[in-house]
């Protein structure tokens, strides 16, 4: 009796374990060698049905509405007519998300182990190192040889390529590209007394600004700067990354081949970290709560912060009059914005006094596509260039194309702004595949100091985690 | 005496009801829960090289997470959730609530029962999202009802928030085993210690609690584990802020899923499996010395 009743607990319990265990440890099979999808992959023959899926993290009336919208209400009816025209029945879905950038990440790279995943999706051009490392993902040549006479390539820049490029091969098609500066609110630095043309040019400036804000106008969040792991990317590219270009430094020296460990710079990073969040310019719960990124887009939106680094992202995705997640009806007379000042003047990378940092992201070819042939021809589809007028419909975007660039250049003044002050101070993150690694270690260092630690304590813990990942050689640190 | 063929049929018989049944538990738990222990000797990455070519690293992994200051603080962040959210909340409620309307029948109990039912059947991401917008800084519906206060409940008590937000949503299982249990006492001990002049907590204490012990027990053992478990309080507060309710079972997806290293995960994941062991142990030794 007693053994019966025992045996059934434990039943239960190892149950509840195992359940749990596999539930946290993924998928169990091991990494699978993945068929050469070229070979695989024959055309279908004409007039038998072909469905192609494109997945995005957007959706309609949410995240990346922009994008959501065009992909559905353009790209999806005009290729399958293009496709009809050609004798083919090409039938395209559209997989769209609206989560944060870490757990579509986390997504895409469980559908892409596991074989399946969409025939053409969005990536963040700071993953493919990881992903082609893993073999998730291929050139575009090796799974379709006309990838490289696409005529487009020619519109497109050597360093915007790059983005979606790893190790000098080409694994997508970018969608564009961006920069980082600071936005500022104009009613409430009108509050303030502050300039509506204001051009900080130190972090003094940004700091002192932040400080009149506090005194002055009460109820505002002066300043945010992203920080913290909660963030995710946006603490490195929109926070960390800028102020350390402006110090003089890169993250990682492609001539002495090392990445920034615990050096000065670091540590000044840090310590603006501290000025900011612990005397009161800063809300650090916005850098820790779990959304805070969309609760700071929405208090900006709602003038409740006077100056936020981001990047022209949230002008035209966020705050955008039609279609932004938070519109702001005044966007064009409220919102001001200048470029991200050096430490002091000439003290950022290359002796600039303004700095920024670039990325963005582009579509890639699933190399389990059953349809190699149809998947290139609605990836280049997409970035042909009426696919791309069509996508920016005169709002302001930094396209991956120079032909449409030149053409739509002028129609917004953020745009221009973006294009020709910001993009020619820029600087892109590092392609390699321990990218990602190195910048979750500095967003946990920027959330340490305002959560109680010291900045040379965080900053020691920060160079041993780099040390783990990269090794000592590859590690500066002093001065 | 038996006919031995009669006895080798009964046992073929069971093997043959058995073997699908054990089969399944072989596919689905133990082949996974040992792979789950290999994966955590090797360093196993959801990208990058180590996605192709994992490597066994020995035990480097637990030694990892033991000399670890953030798993250290989970653990502490998992048990403090355990005590206060499953035994005292979910369990101590969960008993109040059933010894005091033990004598209630009819609507007015099964308008109670609905009530604390309907907590615990609404899905989880639904319930999370009416948590957050009950203790939203400056839209919560808790602090329009303390008079537009904007007290950051999930900032400055994150843990017992999310301790009061489990008491609510589990208590609903603890009061019915308990209410159950509770029916099966003669009402006839009661009524005689009544008369002999017991007060309501000597009845409690002396004639309730000693026959319903194993009840108390098997109920505890199930909520600990669950709660140990429980990945729900990610919905709220994804673990912040600053790792305040960081659990264990949020510090594995952090670890697995978000820095995608599968195999640090997976060795955390037999930790978590020895600890779920050693509560279940410790209950099971209670409930035996009961008997």
């Amino acid at each position: 009796m007693n053994a019966k009743r025992h045996v059934a607990r434990m039943t239960v319990l190892l149950a509840t374990a195992a359940l749990l265990v596999t539930a946290c440890s993924g998928s169990s099979s091991p990494p699978a060698t993945s068929a050469p999808a070229s070979s695989a992959g024959a055309s279908s023959p004409a007039g038998s049905p072909i469905t192609l899926t494109i997945a995005a993290n957007a959706v309609v009336g949410g995240k990346s509405n922009q994008e959501a919208a065009w992909i559905t209400n353009y790209v999806i009816p005009t290729f399958e007519k293009q496709m009809a025209a050609q004798g083919e029945n090409v039938t395209v879905n559209f997989n769209g998300t609206g989560v944060a950038d870490e757990q579509y990440k986390a997504q895409l790279a469980l559908d892409l182990k596991s074989g399946s995943g969409a025939d053409v999706f969005d990536m963040d051009g700071i993953w493919i190192g990881e992903f082609a490392q893993a073999n998730y993902i291929k050139p575009l040549n090796q799974i379709v040889p006309a990838a490289d006479g696409w005529d487009g390539w020619a519109q497109i820049t050597p360093a915007v390529q790059a983005n979606m490029s790893y190790q000098g091969q080409r694994y997508g098609i970018p969608s564009g590209t961006d920069g980082r500066f600071l936005y500022f609110n104009k009613s409430v630095f009108a509050k303030a007394g502050l300039p509506a043309d204001w051009q900080p040019t130190s972090w003094q400036d940004i700091l002192t600004a932040a400080q009149t804000i506090k005194s002055k106008v009460p109820g505002v969040t002066p300043l945010q700067i992203d920080a913290g792991t909660a963030m995710g990317e946006a603490t490195t590219a929109q926070g960390f990354l800028p102020l350390l270009v402006g110090t003089g430094v890169k993250l990682y020296d492609e001539s002495t081949q090392k990445w920034q460990g615990n050096t000065t710079q670091i540590q000044d990073v840090l310590n603006f970290y501290k000025q900011v969040y612990t005397t009161g310019l800063g809300d650090p719960q916005i850098q820790l709560a779990a959304k805070g990124r969309d609760q700071s887009f929405q208090e900006f939106s709602q003038e409740k912060i006077g100056i936020l680094g981001e990047s022209d992202y949230m002008w035209r995705g966020v705050i955008n009059p039609t279609g932004g997640v938070d519109p702001m009806q005044d966007r064009n007379t409220e919102v001001g914005w200048t470029l991200m000042p050096a430490m002091t003047p000439g003290s950022g990378v290359n002796g600039q006094s303004f700095v920024s940092i670039s990325g963005g992201g582009g579509r890639v070819l699933n190399p389990n596509t059953k349809y190699p042939k149809e998947a290139w021809a609605l990836l280049s589809f997409m970035a042909s260039k009426d696919a791309v007028l069509q996508y920016t419909n005169g709002q302001a975007q930094i396209t991956q194309r120079n032909d449409v660039n030149s053409q739509i250049l002028s129609s917004d003044p953020l745009l221009t702004f973006v294009a020709t002050k910001v993009l020619p101070l820029t600087v892109y993150r590092p392609g390699f595949a321990v990218y990602p690694q190195v910048s979750q270690a500095l967003q946990l260092a920027s959330q340490e100091v305002f959560a109680g630690k010291s900045v040379s304590d965080a900053a020691t813990e920060y160079n041993n985690t780099l040390v783990q990942l990269v090794g000592a050689d590859h590690v500066a640190s002093g001065s | 005496m038996s006919d031995p063929n009669a006895t080798a049929l009964r046992t073929r018989g069971a093997v043959a009801f058995l073997t699908p049944a054990l089969l399944l538990i072989a596919v689905f738990l133990v082949f996974p829960a040992l792979w789950t222990l290999y994966l955590g000797l090797t360093d196993y990455r959801l990208t990058g090289i180590q996605a192709a070519y994992p490597h066994v690293i020995g035990l480097n992994n637990y030694t990892a997470a033991l000399g670890d200051p953030a798993f250290a603080n989970s653990l502490w962040v998992t048990l403090l959730y355990v005590l206060g959210s499953a035994v005292i909340g979910q369990a101590g409620l969960g008993f109040a609530l059933a010894w005091i309307f033990r004598r209630w029948r009819g609507p007015a109990r099964n308008a109670l029962e609905v009530l604390v039912i309907t907590a615990w059947i609404i899905p989880s991401s639904v319930v999370a999202f009416l948590w957050i917008a009950f203790l939203d800084t400056r839209q919560g519906t808790l602090n329009a009802a303390l008079g537009n206060a904007a007290i950051p409940w999930l900032f400055s008590w994150p843990l017992l928030s999310i301790i009061v937000f489990n008491t609510w949503r589990g208590t609903a299982f603890s009061m019915l085993l308990f209410g159950g249990a509770l029916n099966t006492l003669p009402p006839s001990h009661l009524e005689t210690a009544r008369l002999a002049g017991a007060s309501s907590w000597q009845q409690l204490r002396d004639i309730a609690l000693p026959t319903i012990r194993g009840h108390i027990l098997t109920n505890l053992l199930l909520i600990s584990l669950w709660t140990f478990n429980d990945f729900t309080p990610y919905l709220i507060t994804a673990g912040g802020p600053n790792f305040a309710t960081d659990t264990l079972p949020v510090y594995i997806f952090r670890n697995a899923l978000i820095n995608f290293q599968l195999g640090y995960g997976a060795a955390i994941s037999a930790i978590l499996l020895g600890i779920n062991l050693v509560i279940a142990l410790i209950y099971m030794r209670l409930l035996r010395a009961r008997s």
